[in-house]
């Protein structure tokens, strides 16, 4: 009893605080400002530093070129990064901290669950947030929250319209994890989506967490149905035993994944050569030769010294789509928060974006961006764009 | 001919379960204790051989026995600081939690120093197999591997408990500790013997796992483990034989099931089995009805 009081009173405490911060920023926001200050979120350090970093990294280059070639409608950009060590807490901290700075729009967080928590804050504040990699659907809940990547089911469409529309098989068989609500959930959406495509489905079996060793059977199962394509919506841990095994007993199908399968290539001591012809839905290959892609790998090597993933694209597209729908809904920065929120979220209805994760994005009121999926194959143990 | 190369599946990954079945009952039958991290002990020994075999450019034979001797070592230590000890004490439960923790102890050891990442671990058989009917129907080298390697552990120990004068000592213990020790058997001493067996086995099970089955995280012993001990008390817990049965029903029972019922049940219909095993004939399919003498 004597600690729910002291969490209540820190709470309202807090909420107090709040208020008194949130009243100076709106102050200032009204005050004249002649720049939009936009937020970024990420884990820059810990487990998922390589995405947080490449999401920051990705939006800095977009800001700068946007800087550099006048701004929004004439206004210059401010832009602040904080981390949220993949914590759902922090990244709530993280986003009171970039508020006090006077955030107006925020592009994050990076991960899906820190994504949920701050949104909860978004909507409260009513600002505008853009995700660029959070993909659980519950991430874009709130009508202020958009996303630039693909939810984890619509995963599963996007993989039947790839599969339909670039004619990889006719028959296809699937292996998905039962006791996991992402694989799971992919494996519901690309059956549903495949009624009426041009391929049939031949085999689908599930395995689980408990009984992930043992593949023999569901490929079998596949071979002798004759599925000439094998759909992996799952984590490249157990892809990797897949393929060792589909190698062992003498079956080549063609194996298509989902983003899960990104880090097939880093498992210690396999045999990469086995991934190879290995194709997955991804938004973003740094190898492809269209100039949009060619200066930003160029721009993010020159200053970060690595090679982008499919995170800091996705960050760099976002940081185009918020310019993009600034612009559409002529809104100024000297509008509150809330205001700009209101009318960018109007925008993104409306605008058609063209970046480096699509050459077409549009938006539904729920906030899943409708785009062409793009996929990569492994050659020579790299990615390489499958187009 | 599909059946049977599910058969073959099925009597690979058997052979599997029962060469861990063997070391589960070898330990269960003359210390009277279920050593739980028995499946660690195969874990440890994968990670063994995967990190003396990249320190050698693979060269998995001297992993395996660097293994199997660590393994050993293993065994006997685990046996002396957290089992022996306990032997004495008032109820069977604490040596039973006591080998749990040392499960969890073991796995969180190699979660430290290996990470969760999987490692793909290369296969120590390097033999293609057999094709036959024109390669309608493989069997893998490692399956022929492991069938053959468990019916000779199965026979060298049936030799050694039958026919040795420290196999003798073990049946003594195991029947009745107090009078051995009276009649001059070291019961401490066979007890640790037992452990080192049962580990040395465990190495040996984990290399035949790991390259039947090439991913290695620090819980890859935790589920055939498991599913070891449930084949060992299917055949009959303490007997040899019957863990060597238990273990080869198992897994063709596991791989038919998901090859005809569904590869969702699978776990279901084999614990199933167990129940309806256990209800018909509790001691197993080899067990033995001991009566306490009064």
């Amino acid at each position: 009893m004597k600690k729910a009081k002291k969490v209540f009173s820190a709470v309202l405490a807090s909420a107090m605080a709040l208020s008194l911060l949130a009243g100076c920023g709106a102050g200032a926001a009204k005050g004249g400002s002649d720049t939009f200050k936009i937020g970024a979120i990420g884990p820059l350090t810990g487990a998922a530093a390589a995405y947080g970093n490449a999401v920051v990294n990705g939006a800095q280059i977009a800001v700068d070129e946007i800087n550099a070639a006048g701004g929004i409608n004439g206004y210059q950009i401010e832009y602040k990064s904080e981390d949220d060590e993949l914590n759902a807490e922090k990244s709530v901290n993280a986003y009171n901290t970039l508020k006090d700075w006077g955030m107006q729009i925020l592009v994050g967080s990076t991960t899906s669950a820190c994504s949920i928590a701050v949104s909860e804050n978004t909507k409260n504040d009513n600002m505008f947030q853009l995700t660029p990699s959070g993909s659980a659907e519950d991430c874009v809940k709130y009508d202020n929250v958009f996303r630039v990547c693909f939810s984890d089911p619509n995963q599963g469409i996007a993989s039947a319209q790839y599969i339909s529309d670039h004619n990889l098989a006719t028959k296809v068989g699937i292996i998905y994890d039962n006791s996991d609500v992402y694989s799971s959930g992919i494996y519901q959406k690309f059956a549903q989506e495949s009624e009426g495509k041009n391929y049939e489905i031949v085999s689908a079996e599930a395995y689980t967490q408990d009984n992930n060793t043992d593949f023999s059977v569901q490929l079998q199962k596949a071979k002798d149905a004759g599925a000439d394509l094998v759909f992996l919506p799952i984590y490249y841990s157990d892809a990797a035993l897949i393929l060792t095994q589909a190698n062992t007993m003498g079956y080549a199908p063609t194996f298509f994944g989902v983003d899960g399968m990104d880090g097939i290539l880093t498992v210690e001591n396999f045999d990469t050569s086995l991934a190879e012809g290995l194709m997955l839905l991804t938004p973003f290959a740094a190898d492809a030769t269209d100039d949009l892609t060619v200066n930003f790998v160029k721009q993010y090597n020159d200053k970060f010294g690595e090679t982008p993933n499919q995170f800091a694209a996705d960050a760099y597209d976002a940081v185009y789509i918020i310019k993009a729908a600034i612009e559409k809904a002529g809104v100024t920065p000297d509008k509150s928060t809330s205001e700009i929120c209101d009318a960018v979220k109007a925008a993104m209805l409306e605008i058609e974006a063209k970046g480096l994760t699509s050459q077409k994005m549009t938006w539904e009121a729920s906030g899943e961006p409708n785009k062409e999926p793009k996929a990569v194959v492994i050659k020579g143990g790299t990615y390489v764009s499958a187009e | 001919m599909s059946f049977l190369t599910y058969l073959i599946n099925g009597l690979s990954l058997g052979s599997i379960y029962a060469i861990i079945a063997l070391g589960y009952t070898m330990v269960y039958g003359i210390a009277k204790m279920l050593n739980f991290a028995h499946g660690d002990f195969i874990m440890v020994g994968c990670y063994i051989i995967f990190s003396v075999s990249a320190a050698l450019s693979g060269n998995s034979v001297v992993g395996i026995i660097v293994a199997i001797v660590l393994c050993t070592v293993l065994g006997v230590t685990t046996e002396f600081v957290a089992y022996r000890p306990l032997r004495g004490a008032a109820s069977p439960l604490a040596v039973l939690i006591t080998a749990i923790g040392v499960s969890y102890l073991l796995e969180n050891i190699a979660l430290l120093i290996y990470g969760a990442d999987i490692k793909s671990f290369t296969s120590v058989v390097n033999w293609e197999g057999l094709s036959f009917a024109g390669g309608e129907l493989k069997i893998q080298g490692v399956t022929i591997v492991t069938i053959a390697i468990s019916v000779v552990i199965l026979i060298a120990l049936q030799l050694f408990i039958n026919k040795t004068k420290q196999g003798q000592a073990m049946l003594a213990a195991s029947e009745d500790k107090g009078a051995a020790a009276l009649m001059g058997i070291n019961v401490n001493r066979t007890i640790a013997l037992t452990f080192a067996i049962g580990s040395a086995l465990a190495a040996v099970a984990g290399a035949l796992l790991c390259s039947a089955y090439p991913s290695l995280s620090p819980y890859t012993g935790a589920m055939p483990g498991i599913k070891a001990f449930v084949a060992a008390v299917l055949g009959g817990i303490g007997s040899i034989p019957g863990a060597m049965i238990g273990g080869l029903v198992l897994g063709i029972v596991e791989i038919l099931s998901k090859t005809y019922i569904s590869s969702q049940l699978s776990d279901a219909i084999v614990f199933g089995i167990l129940v309806i095993v256990l209800l018909v004939k509790p001691t197993g399919i080899l067990g033995k009805q001991i009566q306490e003498k009064v």
